[in-house]
């Protein structure tokens, strides 16, 4: 009987410094200046309207050419607070980059996210002076539920706007999938919490930890201490096979496994099967095969229902999975976990085609040798409290309008756990900006001044 | 295949590619490398008199004004001529000459403005058994505080006087070589053609400042905190150079004065520019001092296929060929009407076009049409002046079409005339003639 080979420990140091190093290195002074004359700085730039939050991007490059470096970070930073971990983990080949001129002639974009990182982290690197302050303070105090890309995007905005701001999150650090969510490799030197360290600088945000919606704090509470509550909860529940052996050894959920990698100091003790199979076509199951394979993973396997034009992963995250030595089945549904003495040994599929848009079986199965099985079939919205029952929801997330406005009053929401969108990081920035405004103008603040006025017009 | 020889005042050489009078024609050893390579001739760099040799200044010499990609496009220097004793230069001049003797050898020569001056060292630099002298009446820097190159070029009597001296003293084809630093290039160039100069060569550098040091604020580049304007050259100045080339091609008092252009010359291109605009032979200097001596190479291939692609089998069955289309702006014709087309299967829709139209210029290109990005040419609002052509980064994108007789003017209403008519007799002239 063949025995399940986990175990940590499979690479050299030298391996594991190696494997977990920044995936994309970023450009030296010298090519970011070359890419940044690539710019045609175009009017009513294509990319600038397929940047989620907007980013005047043409400005921000043209700025790197000039040799203000600081002035492009604030072009960035004032459309979009996490521009720097957007410039990390945004599939620009999908939004900015997708939409850039250059790809006519040439089929190959302006380097847009490597340009961003280049302005960003030097920025970050002495940050000097404030870039950005409070307005004069309004008396309004507003909850944010949940310390991810959404909810400090939005506390971040309403800060600058003058309001006091507590953030509720019930992991121990701030961040949510930035900190939690994201592979190693796309985010080295603890950056995450470095921008947040940045982000919070601006003061009157206060973070409490271990404040987990409808177990320690609930809406119906926070709705009355607070004058507004957004709502930026993520989805903190994975998606169940639903078969025998879910519970087995070696059995996981790729959500979880990524979390671990990023908190672990020694990758080293980070066991891994010999062969790992991991279910879905995300970037969650990207992120989960590649970094098994960087752990020293032998055969890592993807498994797909459909083909890779459809898998949510995008093309380059798919060319870095096979680049990586990944390899990716479609066209198969999971059937079963074979599973001896509590622990998996192997997984079933069913070939599947499309007929009329469903997948049918084909009859054929097929089987693969797995010491470990992740899945990464999607994540759900955790209904903990029993006010979100309240609220309008849609395939399981909650429905806004284009404002961020849940179906109850004074209550925003923004990020994955609302319905629409891709659930990208740098849309979750983009409905925490739009929240905050909205939260603004319902508090029914009046003001004037240059500086609001700039504010508001970065958020249109 | 085109001959590429060339015969300049007198002077013959295999192509028509010289080395500037500079820094890479200082001396035997750059002079041979650049004949190894490929180059048709040399104007040696600029001796002074007998006596101890000028002193060059130990810190930076010259600067660059770059494109954002650090091409340079623009150079700037502060040497003086040759700090080498004459007579290590008279000794070496004569023995590259007699090593290449198919090689154009010009020395050039900058003594104080006095007959005796002159005549002392033409003799000298005669007995090398080089082709000819290049007076320098250009050096707008250092020497022109002393009262030689510029200070002397930009008095047209001074060098006609020079130059008759000159021609007195020596045998030798006499090429005067103009400084830009004056307000019209005419009377310089028609002092030297009175004098009897037997050619002239422009341009030399233009006065420049090459910038500030912005975290010091000192003038860059700076010599221990001070610097001093220095002689600006290259690409940019190509247009300028190619202007008074053409302001000499075409005075008819000079139409058969040789002229050896210089100014930016970098590829074969440039130089076929120079050549269509009336001059016998090109010289070049910051494009060897970017890249190299081997650059001779390309510009004689590509001059050679240009030719041959044209038909043209020697230089001089182009030279001064573009010289009748240039001409006073009163000339022009006013009856001729362009508008510009925007080739949509070419447009990458970056929208450029637009903005500066819009902006800057008529407001005659959409940005939008049924909802849609597009950029689209208003014949009924362009007055087709081609900044939309220029700023386009795409080639042939944006080309610019001739309205034809019977065709209306969308824009004045005007039915397009096919006769000519220009600004001397519009009826809004005030000084129209009949």
């Amino acid at each position: 009987m063949p025995q399940p080979d986990v175990k940590p420990g499979r690479l050299s140091a030298c391996q594991y410094t190696s494997n977990f190093s920044d995936a994309h290195p970023p450009l030296t002074s010298v090519q970011a200046l070359i890419e940044a004359e690539r710019c045609y700085y175009c009017f009513d730039a294509p990319c600038v309207n397929a940047c989620p939050t907007g980013i005047d991007i043409p400005s921000f490059i043209r700025r790197i050419g000039e040799d203000n470096l600081r002035g492009a970070a604030k072009a960035i930073l004032e459309a979009n607070v996490f521009g720097g971990m957007c410039a990390r983990v945004c599939p620009t080949e999908v939004l900015c980059e997708q939409a850039c001129v250059r790809n006519t002639n040439e089929d190959k974009p302006v380097e847009i996210g490597l340009l961003q990182r280049h302005a960003t982290d030097h920025y970050f690197k002495n940050p000097g002076a404030p870039m950005f302050t409070r307005a004069a303070s309004t008396g309004k105090h507003i909850a944010v539920v949940g310390a991810g890309p959404a909810g400090l995007s939005c506390a971040h905005r309403l800060a600058m706007l003058g309001h006091d701001v507590t953030v509720f999150e019930a992991k121990p650090k701030p961040g949510g999938l930035n900190e939690y969510g994201l592979a190693t490799y796309k985010t080295v030197d603890d950056f995450a919490q470095k921008e947040i360290d940045w982000l919070l600088s601006i003061g009157g945000i206060r973070i409490r930890h271990g404040q987990s919606l409808g177990a320690v704090i609930t809406l119906a509470d926070l709705s009355l201490q607070f004058d507004a509550v957004f709502l930026g909860l993520g989805l903190g529940g994975v998606n169940a096979l639903g078969l025998n052996g879910e519970f087995a050894s070696g059995v996981g959920n790729a959500v979880e496994f990524i979390a671990g990698l990023r908190q672990t100091s020694d990758y080293a003790a980070v066991p891994v099967g010999r062969r790992v199979v991991v279910i879905g076509g995300g970037m969650t199951a990207v992120d989960a095969a590649v970094q098994s394979r960087k752990l020293g993973a032998e055969e890592v396997t993807i498994v797909y229902r459909r083909d890779q034009q459809r898998m949510p992963a995008s093309k380059d995250e798919q060319d870095w999975a096979q680049l990586n030595g990944v390899t990716i089945r479609t066209w198969s549904v999971l059937k079963s976990l074979d599973v001896e003495g509590g622990q998996v040994e192997a997984a079933t599929f069913a070939s599947v085609h499309e007929v009329g848009g469903k997948l049918e079986a084909t009859g054929k199965l097929w089987s693969i040798e797995a010491d470990t099985v992740l899945k990464a079939i999607g994540q759900t919205l955790v209904l903990a409290d029993p006010q979100l029952a309240r609220l309008a929801l849609r395939s399981g997330r909650i429905v806004v309008d284009e404002e961020g406005r849940t179906t109850l009053p004074l209550v925003w929401a923004g990020g994955d756990c609302t319905f629409g969108g891709q659930d990208l990081t740098v849309e979750a920035v983009e409905h925490g900006k739009i929240a905050a405004h909205s939260i603004d103008r319902a508090l029914g603040i009046m003001r004037g001044g240059a500086e609001f006025k700039r504010v508001r017009r970065a958020a249109a | 295949m085109a001959d590429l020889s060339s015969t300049f005042a007198g002077i013959k050489s295999p192509n028509p590619f010289w080395l500037a009078s500079a820094p890479p024609t200082d001396k035997e050893y750059n002079v041979v490398r650049a004949f190894e390579a490929g180059w048709g001739g040399v104007v040696w760099k600029t001796l002074g008199e007998a006596g101890p040799p000028v002193v060059n200044v130990n810190g930076p010499r010259y600067a660059a004004l770059y494109s954002q990609d650090r091409r340079l496009i623009g150079f700037n220097n502060i040497e003086l001529i040759t700090d080498r004793p004459l007579e290590t230069n008279l000794e070496e001049i004569a023995r590259v000459k007699r090593h290449w003797p198919d090689r154009a050898m010009v020395v050039s020569i900058m003594v104080p403005c006095e007959e005796q001056a002159w005549r002392a060292i033409l003799p000298r630099v005669e007995d090398t058994g080089c082709d000819g002298i290049e007076l320098n009446f250009g050096c707008p820097h250092g020497m022109s505080e002393r009262g030689m190159g510029s200070a002397v070029g930009q008095v047209p009597e001074y060098i006609e006087m020079v130059t008759r001296w000159c021609k007195e003293y020596t045998r030798l084809p006499v090429i005067v070589k103009l400084t830009p630093n004056v307000a019209d290039i005419k009377p310089p160039a028609l002092a030297a053609h009175r004098g009897g100069a037997d050619a002239v060569s422009l341009i030399n550098t233009i006065n420049s400042v090459m910038g500030v040091d912005l975290d010091s604020l000192l003038i860059y580049p700076n010599t221990g905190g001070t610097g001093s304007h220095g002689g600006y050259c290259g690409p940019a100045v190509k247009p300028i150079a190619q202007n008074m080339v053409a302001e000499i091609a075409r005075t008819a008092e000079m139409a058969n004065l040789p002229i050896s252009g210089i100014g930016g010359i970098t590829n074969w291109k440039d130089a076929a520019e120079y050549i269509a605009l009336g001059c016998g032979n090109v010289q070049v200097c910051t494009a060897a001092m970017t890249y190299g001596f081997r650059i001779v190479q390309d510009m004689c291939d590509g001059l050679s296929n240009y030719m041959d692609q044209k038909g043209f089998q020697h230089i001089e069955a182009f030279r001064g060929r573009a010289v009748p289309s240039i001409v006073n702006w009163n000339q022009l014709n006013l009856n001729h009407i362009e508008k510009a087309r925007i080739d949509q299967d070419a447009c990458i829709q970056c929208g450029r076009c637009h903005v500066v139209c819009e902006d800057t210029s008529h407001q005659a290109i959409t940005a939008m049409k049924d909802g849609k990005r597009h950029f689209e040419v208003m014949d009924d609002e362009c007055v087709g002046c081609n900044l939309c052509v220029s700023v386009c980064p795409v080639p042939e994108c944006i080309t610019m079409h001739a309205l034809q007789p019977g065709q209306t003017d969308t824009r004045t209403g005007q039915v397009v005339r096919g006769d000519y008519a220009n600004w001397t007799t519009h009826p809004n002239n005030p000084s129209r003639v009949a």
